[in-house]
């Protein structure tokens, strides 16, 4: 079991008072698998998803991934589980602005000292990026970027891939196209998945649903 | 809607107080230096003019004797019977206690107005006035005698000169103790037609134009300019920070800019609106400026007075008169700051396509193609800067030159770093390395103002310093070539005089005159000095040229040494001749002669006393022991009650010289302090602006495995880095500062050039002075980046801000 998440909470302090996003969530992922998270605008499944990147830490309850428990990790540790442990991949906020796109793509593998320039390369070429390699990102569309940030959080081969509506920004054909990318490279590499999305159709296409409500899995 | 719209705008500064308080207080600040040093600049002017007008010598024509002496006031019957039209005046010293003052006798009734600086129109005035009951003094001059010890009621006159008692001509003459004598005439501009010739009339007095006493303005004139020239330095410097805080307001109201705009404000009336903004912003900042350039006036004048007094012999008021003009200038100042640095981003306001996506980012991003503008103009001006080295002349080209250089420097600074940080990007391997070079090159159009001012006030710290530093060298050098007698004695009278160097002769191993006599020098106030031919000289005089057997040239009266003053002004090399009334010579030797404003010629005691026979020769310098000066001393006083002051050893004149020159510097170094102050902060405050929009370009690379400590390690390397590289470009900058300070500005300016010292532990001082700057600058947003908690920076993936 590469994700374990038991009885997690988690509290944010709002304007009006304490607000409890998560109230004790469960719920596991294996190795390989993809798993679709759904839920309200609102609901708690960006917070889920950075708790168990190592973003944040759970008030309550376990986050294990890959055997570790988050939240025994001091800042250090964490920092190495983001690095190592997972790839992840925003919304938007992706890209570093002052490093083009050849540099971007391989900035998180050669931080986690996993830099394969082959690897990179075929991910450049399997993302059609190969032509836009010297570019920076204001100097690509939106699809493109979002391509970029996949091929990042691919090119450290991490055992686990996270990713919040990858596609939310973009319009549906070139979300499918991003997500089809996503998809078969992650089936292709034998990564697991775990996938934020408003979309039923998106959601359909992965191994696994969970439904977020109420701070709840439905 | 232009209701709305402004609460939309003022919104911004309510939620940015530290935004709204750098603009401000940013301008404050450059307003403050600038017109602190105006206020210092009008207080001088006022006074000279006031010493200029009373002395009526400025526009009015004198009478006098040809030898100088008191005349009989018969003279000025026979010219008033003759129809002249001329005023009776006396002038001596009048001693009151311990302190003396010049005493000037009017008469209120012949005068013409501009000879009279004192409101008589009141009958009540004038009666007392013209019996001699009561004279008029600066009230600054009164406070300092004891008014029991004054031989009539003194009513206080704010247009007077300082120093100078207004009596009638009856009381003057009665009070020096010289009835029915008078020292001169005053001519009125306008006579009336076919007088007699003056020669017919009064055959001893000669006819004199107007005295160059007001001269005092000409001559420190340089030493405004040097103030002026700082306090714009300041100012721009200042207006650096305003630039920047300006800049980032309308950056990041730029979503409500084009909301509003969306919503249907015409850009014309958006631009209205912002322009009043920055109106208000201005004339507030420009109060509180012209407050502290008040302070900073009030602060600086005694320093001020106290150099004038001493470089220059004019005499300032210490205290501070504000005049309204001088406030009107510093708002209006203000105003044009601002407006200067606003235009920019008004410019953009207008021409800001209503539908463009919001780019809140696009104010950090390197744009390549203003760092080549930037290039190109700074390449320009060191290009301009170069050319008037070689060609121009005068005080305010120097200026323009240091102006285009420092500006030039300045302009470079940005791209060169640019440069800089991307070659060693493409050098280095390390991820992170190029990841922080190629951040930190991304950061320079946002930080490069405030580098720019820190630059800037660096290059002035080195380059005042290092003139400051070379001048002291030289100058305490020069003061022991100067100074080699040991005991300098000064006779009140000449035969009191003659009567202590009969005392002291047998005692010493020789007593040389110190005579002078004023002499006009190529058109401007000078001075001729007796030089005796002695060792003492010959040995130590700080000769810059000499012809062959120079000393014996000059005691043989065959030659004359100028000082370098006259030598640059006049032009004159060695071999010319140079003419005095009555004798001329050619020049054998020219000598430094610092810290002295006027032309000096040196000829041998003969030649002295043959051209200026009535010259007191009152001075003497006497080599002898320095054990035995104090018994020598006590022997004076006992024999001549001679005082104190006009005993004085080497070692006190030293010391007062040192003294004067470290005060007329003292108003250098503090402007370069408050300039280097006002750098830090604009460094301060761009940090901090920085900060709170680096927040999403610092969340990925947090993201994606680095800690927060670490994080802001790297940020406070990169602005070590950047201050780094900044004193290191500064310093060649200083250096040229100073050249042209040494080389140039100093010759246009006193007539002197001094050789250049290099002092490379001022260099460390200040390189680890700015990089403290920037790290503390930098430390309280870092530490606030370190402790963004993890919440914080993962709003910055949740929303679209
Ligand atoms: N960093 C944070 N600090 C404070 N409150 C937060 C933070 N992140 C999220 N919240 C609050 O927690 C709740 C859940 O937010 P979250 O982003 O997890 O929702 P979501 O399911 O991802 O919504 P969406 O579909 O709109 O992205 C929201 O009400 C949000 O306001
Ligand atoms: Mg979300």
């Amino acid at each position: 079991m590469l994700v374990a998440l038991t009885g997690v909470e988690k509290t944010y302090a709002s304007a009006d008072g304490p607000q409890r996003v998560l109230q004790g969530v469960d719920l596991t992922l294996d190795a390989g698998r993809s798993l679709a998270l759904t839920g309200e605008s609102g609901s708690g499944k960006s917070t889920l998803l950075h708790l168990v990147g190592g973003l944040d830490v759970p008030d309550a309850g376990r986050v294990m991934v890959g055997g570790q428990d988050l939240s025994r990790l001091d800042d250090a540790g964490r920092a190495r589980h983001r690095r190592e442990g997972v790839g992840i991949v925003f919304q938007q906020f992706n890209l570093i602005p002052s490093l083009d796109v050849a540099a971007n793509l391989s900035f998180q593998a050669r931080l986690a000292g996993r830099h394969d320039p082959a690897w990179s390369a075929r991910l450049l070429d399997r993302l059609g990026l190969t032509g836009l390699a010297g570019r920076y990102p204001e100097q690509l569309s939106g699809g493109q970027q979002q391509r970029v940030a996949i091929g990042r959080a691919l090119a450290a081969r991490p055992p686990l891939i996270l990713a919040d509506e990858p596609t939310g920004n973009l319009d549906e054909a070139t979300g499918d196209a991003v997500l089809d990318l996503l998809l078969d490279l992650v089936r292709d590499t034998g990564t697991a998945l775990l996938m934020v999305t408003h979309s039923t159709r998106l959601a359909a296409r992965l191994d696994a649903r969970a439904h977020l409500s109420r701070g709840r899995l439905a | 809607m232009t209701g709305a719209a402004l609460s939309a705008l003022w919104g911004h500064w309510r939620r940015h107080p530290g935004q709204s308080l750098t603009l401000v207080l940013g301008l404050a600040l450059a307003t403050a230096l600038w017109s602190g040093v105006q206020a210092i600049n009008a207080e001088a002017r006022a006074s000279y003019d006031r010493a200029a007008a009373a002395l009526g010598q400025n526009d009015l024509d004198t009478l006098g004797a040809s030898d100088g002496r008191l005349f009989d006031q018969s003279a000025y019957v026979d010219l008033r019977r003759a129809g002249w039209l001329v005023s009776p005046a006396l002038e001596g010293r009048l001693r009151v206690g311990e302190r003396s003052v010049t005493l000037r006798g009017l008469d209120p009734l012949t005068a013409p107005l501009a000879a009279n600086p004192v409101d008589l129109s009141d009958p009540g005035d004038l009666a007392p006035f013209l019996r001699g009951e009561v004279g008029y003094l600066h009230p600054e001059t009164l406070a300092t005698l004891d008014p029991t010890l004054l031989p009539l009621r003194v009513a206080p006159a704010l247009r007077l000169p300082l120093g100078v008692l207004i009596v009638d001509i009856g009381a003057a003459q009665r009070l020096l103790d010289q009835p029915g004598r008078v020292s001169h005439l005053l001519v009125w501009p306008n006579q009336p037609r076919g007088l007699p010739a003056l020669d017919a009339v009064a055959p001893d007095l000669v006819r004199r134009a107007p005295q160059a006493r007001a001269d005092v303005a000409s001559l420190t004139d340089s030493f405004h300019l040097n103030l002026t020239a700082f306090g714009f330095l300041a100012f721009a410097v200042g207006l650096f920070i305003v630039h920047s805080a300006i800049g980032l307001a309308f950056e990041q109201r730029r979503t409500t800019f084009r909301t509003l705009r969306a919503l249907g404000l015409p850009a014309g009336r958006l631009v209205g609106l912002l322009a009043a903004e920055v109106t208000l912003l201005a004339l507030l900042a420009g109060g509180i400026g012209l407050g502290l350039g008040a302070l900073v006036a009030a602060l600086l004048l005694p320093d001020v007075a106290a150099t004038l007094r001493g470089l220059y012999g004019a005499e300032v008021t210490g205290a501070l008169t504000l005049r309204p003009a001088w406030a009107l200038a510093g708002l209006g100042l203000a105003l044009a700051g601002a407006f200067a640095a606003a235009a920019q981003g008004l410019w953009r306001v207008l021409r800001l396509p209503v539908l463009a996506p919001a780019q809140p980012r696009a104010w950090l991003r390197a744009s390549d193609r203003g760092l080549v503008v930037q290039a190109a103009m700074a390449a320009l001006l060191l290009i301009l800067a170069g050319i008037i080295a070689l060609t121009a002349t005068g005080l305010i080209a120097a200026f323009v030159l240091l102006a285009c250089l420092l500006l030039g420097a300045a302009l470079a600074l940005p791209p060169l770093l640019s440069g800089l940080l991307a070659l060693a990007a493409r050098r280095t391997r390390s991820v992170l390395g190029q990841w922080v070079l190629a951040d930190t090159r991304q950061q320079v159009p946002g930080l490069g103002l405030a580098l720019m001012a820190l630059m800037l006030a660096l290059a002035a710290n080195i380059g005042v310093g290092t003139m400051v530093s070379s001048f002291r060298m030289t100058f305490t050098g020069w003061l022991d070539q100067r100074l080699a007698s040991e005991f300098y004695v000064t006779g009140r009278t000449q035969d009191e005089a003659d009567a202590i160097r009969a005392l002291l002769a047998p005692q010493a191993l020789a007593v040389l005159p110190i005579w002078r006599a004023a002499q006009p020098l190529a058109g401007a106030p000078g001075e001729v000095y007796a030089v005796a031919d002695h060792p003492t000289y010959r040995d130590n005089w700080p000769l810059l040229r000499a012809g062959p057997q120079v000393w014996d040239r000059v005691a043989d009266g065959t030659g004359l040494l100028i000082n370098e003053q006259l030598w640059r002004r006049s032009g004159l090399q060695l071999g010319d001749r140079l003419d005095l009334p009555g004798w001329s010579a050619p020049v054998v030797g020219v000598y430094s002669d610092y810290g002295n404003p006027k032309g000096q010629v040196m000829l041998s005691p003969d030649r002295f006393t043959a051209l200026y026979p009535d010259a007191p020769r009152l001075g003497m310098a006497v080599r002898i022991a320095p054990e035995a000066i104090p018994a020598l001393r006590a022997a004076i006083s006992d024999r001549f009650g001679l005082p104190d002051a006009l005993m004085i050893d080497q070692a006190a004149v030293k010391r007062f010289s040192l003294g004067v020159f470290e005060r007329t510097f003292a108003v250098s170094g503090a402007l370069n302090v408050l300039t280097l102050g006002v750098a830090g902060f604009a460094l301060l405050t761009s940090f901090l602006t920085l900060a709170a929009m680096r927040l999403p370009q610092l969340a990925p690379i947090w993201a994606l495995g680095l800690t927060r400590a670490r994080l802001a390690r790297i940020e406070l390397a990169r602005a070590a880095i950047l201050a780094a590289l900044t004193a290191l470009y500064a310093l060649p900058v200083g250096l040229a500062m100073a050249w042209t300070l040494l080389a140039v500005v100093n010759v246009e300016a006193f007539g002197w050039r001094l050789p250049m010292f290099l002092f490379p532990g001022q260099w460390a001082v200040l390189g680890a002075l700015a990089l403290g700057a920037a790290l503390l600058a930098a430390v309280w947003p870092v530490r606030r980046l370190a402790r963004t908690p993890p919440a914080d920076l993962l709003k910055v993936f949740a929303h679209d801000r």
